[in-house]
């Protein structure tokens, strides 16, 4: 059966289509005008996105912000490669109608400006900033290819299951200390396409942030310092990790490290891949000893064990016996993890207001795949490959027939995403706005009420 | 201080510095003299720096710092009175609050070196926001949005309150300036606030002058002799592989405007080198949108500037990345042998460690020129387009001595 790895949404609902089936249609794979064209037509979420970027201003609440929406900017790129920016709309249908006729390639969705982004240039005059990013969502960006000096199955723009663990571990880390350092509550994670994931955390705290403050955050994850010109990639010398640190540690990555990178990777099967991790061991008597012991054997064919285990049980041995009381070595299995496993985020995209994000649901060119959200609680069950296609949608849409011309989404397969898109991250997301608003509009009042009292 | 600042000098060293600049300049046997000559020294300061973007942000900077001393140099009454008078929000804790993030906090302090927290010690509980430092560094234990704040790290809530205070002060004090002061005072103030602002930074190499203008068939012999080593490295980089990312791309491609390569033979240069790697259509269409954008040619057109050394060691290099500064970024080991390939001797290098690691970047690279052009450079290194300048100047100099 096809797993979308959501959450235990519509259990009841029976899949319409195989894999098989899907696979065997008539629709040729692709990316192309025609294709996107319908796509915006039919299944685009074009309303679900209207209501996500008003939160809640789009409602008849007192306190609404009518000129909210208005102020975000979008920019699409289109076919022939132009690039639009600082789009802007007024309402649903005009975001709707414009996607429609322009037939985007892509959709980036940047900040709410102070001013509508159409008419900033009459604020350019004013000097001093007057048109300027107000709010944003919090954002983090992670790319596979940023991987590229760990994983052995692929490299560049390739994905497949050996190494989309790493996105699964990034995703975890992040998400838990997103909520439990930060107190942050509404996070959607979205698959890029391609070879990658990107977050969003929406609530109003995390919207206000200025750069100063999203540096901060994202200096908070970084721990991968360096590259190829400098040695050390990791360092968590000190006498102890901070609580973030070595709860990541425990609870994901030497997990994840040994269970299925080790292996899935062949970490330790050969002498350039030993290499590398021994390398990393700052006493060359030690990893002098193992580069011995490892080039020397080759397990015999009748040992069960994988000999990656093996020998990395072997390292652990001698670098943790106890006997090693030298600080540099006494993180070290720590930082080799580390550098194998811990998330690598792009710091431009989080510490800039301005920066402009994918929107979730397009279509990626190069994969023809939908930009799907992922459940962070199930990630692990995502997988990349089985994500939908543009030209699998379509054949869906087509087997469906005319019957459904105006139900889009349901019953295809994307259903499933935009549904968890509305339950898990959607209603809640509007229902604290509700209550923000709520209050905000309550203490205003309050205040107004103290103020006209008060002489 | 700028120039202690963008020598690396640590923490202690700039206090020391501070009180050393403080008593040579603003000593006054009358303590209320004392007190007007800081208070009228500051805002005429804020005068000076509040006119663009660029001065109000080194003015921020060093303001911030001098700031930041001063209150650790004070008592911790004043500095507890101080932090009242900024209505900051934070919540000492109670005993049973304490109780339990205990360890958690205990954690915190040995993993960034500092004595453990005890009943007694004064434990503040703050909104993150207001402690972007303390975050960044992991300097604290971070619960649900709120960092828990030690008394000995409360500086960084004052000294953030100070800068966003200070800042916006900037702004309306630039308003003013230009809506009504400048042109009243244009016979008596502005004269000199003009002047005053210009003295202190250094050319900013964003109109390359007097030199001669480089040309595609001169870049690998300049490269050579004139380069330094962060762009050195770049510029090697990019022959050998045929791609930069784009850290790599922006420092590489803004110095080589200012050492006075012209739109046209800059995009011909990258597309020789990307189109290799790439092919010549995506290079059209990926990459040399950029490089006009960088020569001020697109979007809002700003004529953006080569990057000065403080920004580059200031920068963060991450994987596939070859920016930065290589006296800080680079292991001994890779540094020793880039040095090497430039011609550098193995007891200069010495010496050049020697700074590296007392994080003097800038003095390395100037031991680096000063051994390669066999000559002093009194001045001191503080731009990448100074260096290829100066190395230039002394290479034409030798040339035309020798003819």
């Amino acid at each position: 059966m096809t797993d979308k790895g959501n959450n235990g949404v519509d259990e009841m609902q029976v899949d319409v289509y195989t894999h098989e089936q899907r696979k065997k249609g008539s629709i040729p794979e692709g990316f192309n005008a025609d294709y996107l064209k319908l796509y915006y037509a039919k299944l685009f979420p074009h309303v679900e996105i209207f209501k996500w970027m008003s939160y809640g201003n789009d409602g008849k609440h007192p306190a609404r912000d009518t000129s909210y929406f208005g102020r975000r900017e979008f920019s699409f790129t289109l076919d022939n490669d132009v690039y639009l920016r600082f789009q802007s709309f007024n309402s649903a249908a005009e975001l709707e109608n414009s996607i429609k006729e322009k037939c985007p390639f892509k959709i980036d969705i940047g900040p709410v400006y102070s001013v509508d982004p159409a008419k900033r240039h009459a604020y350019a005059q004013a000097g001093d900033n007057v048109f300027k990013p107000v709010e944003r969502e919090l954002v983090f960006d992670i790319d596979m290819s940023d991987y590229d000096d760990v994983r052995y199955c692929c490299s560049g723009a390739d994905v497949c299951l050996s190494c989309w663990p790493l996105m699964t571990i990034a995703i975890k880390v992040i998400d838990f200390t997103l909520r439990e350092d930060f107190g942050f509550n509404h996070i959607l994670w979205v698959y890029s396409g391609r070879r990658g994931v990107h977050c969003w955390v929406c609530d109003g705290r995390a919207r206000r942030l200025n750069n100063e403050q999203r540096a901060a955050i994202a200096d908070y994850f970084r721990v991968y310092k360096g590259n190829e010109n400098s040695h050390r990639k990791v360092s968590l010398a000190g006498p102890a990790m901070h609580p973030f640190i070595s709860r990541s540690y425990a609870d994901v990555l030497k997990l994840f490290f040994e269970e299925k990178l080790l292996c899935g990777q062949e970490l330790l099967s050969t002498e350039e891949r030993f290499q590398m991790i021994l390398d990393m061991i700052p006493d060359e008597s030690i990893s002098g000893q193992l580069q011995e012991r490892w080039k020397a054997s080759w397990r015999p064919s009748m040992s069960k064990e994988d000999i990656n285990i093996v020998r990395w049980g072997q390292l652990k041995h001698i670098l943790q016996s106890g006997k090693q009381k030298a600080p540099v070595l006494r993180r070290c299995v720590e930082e080799i993890v580390f550098t194998y496993t811990y998330p690598r985020l792009d710091m431009e995209v989080t510490k800039h207001m301005n920066h402009l994000l994918k929107a979730p649901f397009c279509v990626h060119p190069k994969t023809g795949r939908v930009c799907v959200p992922i459940d962070p609680e199930h990630c692990e069950d995502f997988d990349p490959t089985s994500v939908p296609s543009l030209a699998e949608l379509l054949e869906e849409l087509n087997m469906a027939g005319s019957s459904n011309a105006d139900s889009g989404w349901e019953g295809t397969s994307l259903a499933k995403s935009v549904s968890f898109f509305k339950s898990s991250f959607l209603q809640p997301l509007l229902k604290s706005c509700k209550v923000e608003m709520e209050s905000k509009y309550n203490d205003a009042k309050i205040q107004e009420m103290k103020n006209s009292m008060s002489w | 201080m700028s120039d202690g600042l963008s020598r690396g000098k640590k923490p202690d060293e700039i206090g020391a510095l501070v009180t050393e600049l403080w008593k040579e300049h603003m000593q006054h046997p009358n303590p209320s003299d004392v007190m007007n000559k800081d208070i009228i020294s500051h805002f005429v300061l804020r005068l000076v720096y509040c006119r663009t973007e660029d001065l109000r942000k080194w003015f921020l900077s060093m303001e911030t710092t001098l700031f930041r001393h001063r209150f650790r140099l004070e008592s911790l009454e004043v500095q507890r009175m101080l932090m009242s008078e900024f209505k900051l929000p934070f919540k000492a804790l109670s005993n049973s609050e304490f109780e339990a993030v205990k360890e958690k906090l205990g954690q915190v302090a040995r993993s960034i070196n500092q004595p453990l927290p005890t009943v007694d010690s004064t434990i503040f509980k703050v909104p993150f926001e207001e402690v972007p430092e303390l975050v960044a560094g992991r300097r604290v234990y971070m619960l649900k949005g709120d960092a828990y704040v030690a008394m000995n790290q409360v500086a960084s809530l004052v000294v953030t309150q100070f800068r966003s205070h200070l800042s916006k002060a900037l702004v309306l004090t630039n308003r003013k300036w230009t809506s009504m002061i400048q042109e009243q005072e244009k016979d008596r103030l502005t004269p000199i606030v003009e002047a005053l602002s210009s003295s202190y930074l250094g050319p900013d190499y964003s109109q390359p002058k007097e030199y001669a203008e480089i040309s595609i068939k001169d870049i690998d012999r300049v490269a050579n002799s004139s380069f330094p080593l962060c762009m050195r490295h770049l510029f090697d980089k990019l022959r050998e592989e045929h791609h930069l990312k784009h850290g790599g791309r922006m420092q590489l491609g803004l110095f080589l405007k200012g050492v006075g390569l012209k739109l046209d033979d800059a995009l011909a240069f990258w597309r020789v080198e990307f189109s290799k790697k790439v092919g010549t259509e995506k290079f059209d269409k990926e990459y040399s949108y950029n490089i006009r954008h960088n020569y001020g040619k697109e979007g809002k057109r700003t004529d953006y500037t080569p990057y000065s050394c403080q920004r580059i060691i200031t920068s963060t290099p991450g994987v596939g990345d070859h920016h930065g500064c290589p006296y800080r970024h680079f292991s001994e080991e890779n540094l020793r042998a880039a040095l090497s390939k430039m011609g550098v001797s193995s007891r200069t290098a010495d010496d050049v460690m020697d700074k590296v690691r007392h994080r003097h970047y800038q003095l390395a690279c100037t031991l680096t020129f000063e051994a390669i052009h066999s000559c002093s450079c009194d001045a001191g290194i503080n731009h990448p387009n100074q260096y290829f300048t100066e190395s230039q100047k002394i290479l034409q100099q030798r040339s035309q001595a020798a003819e």
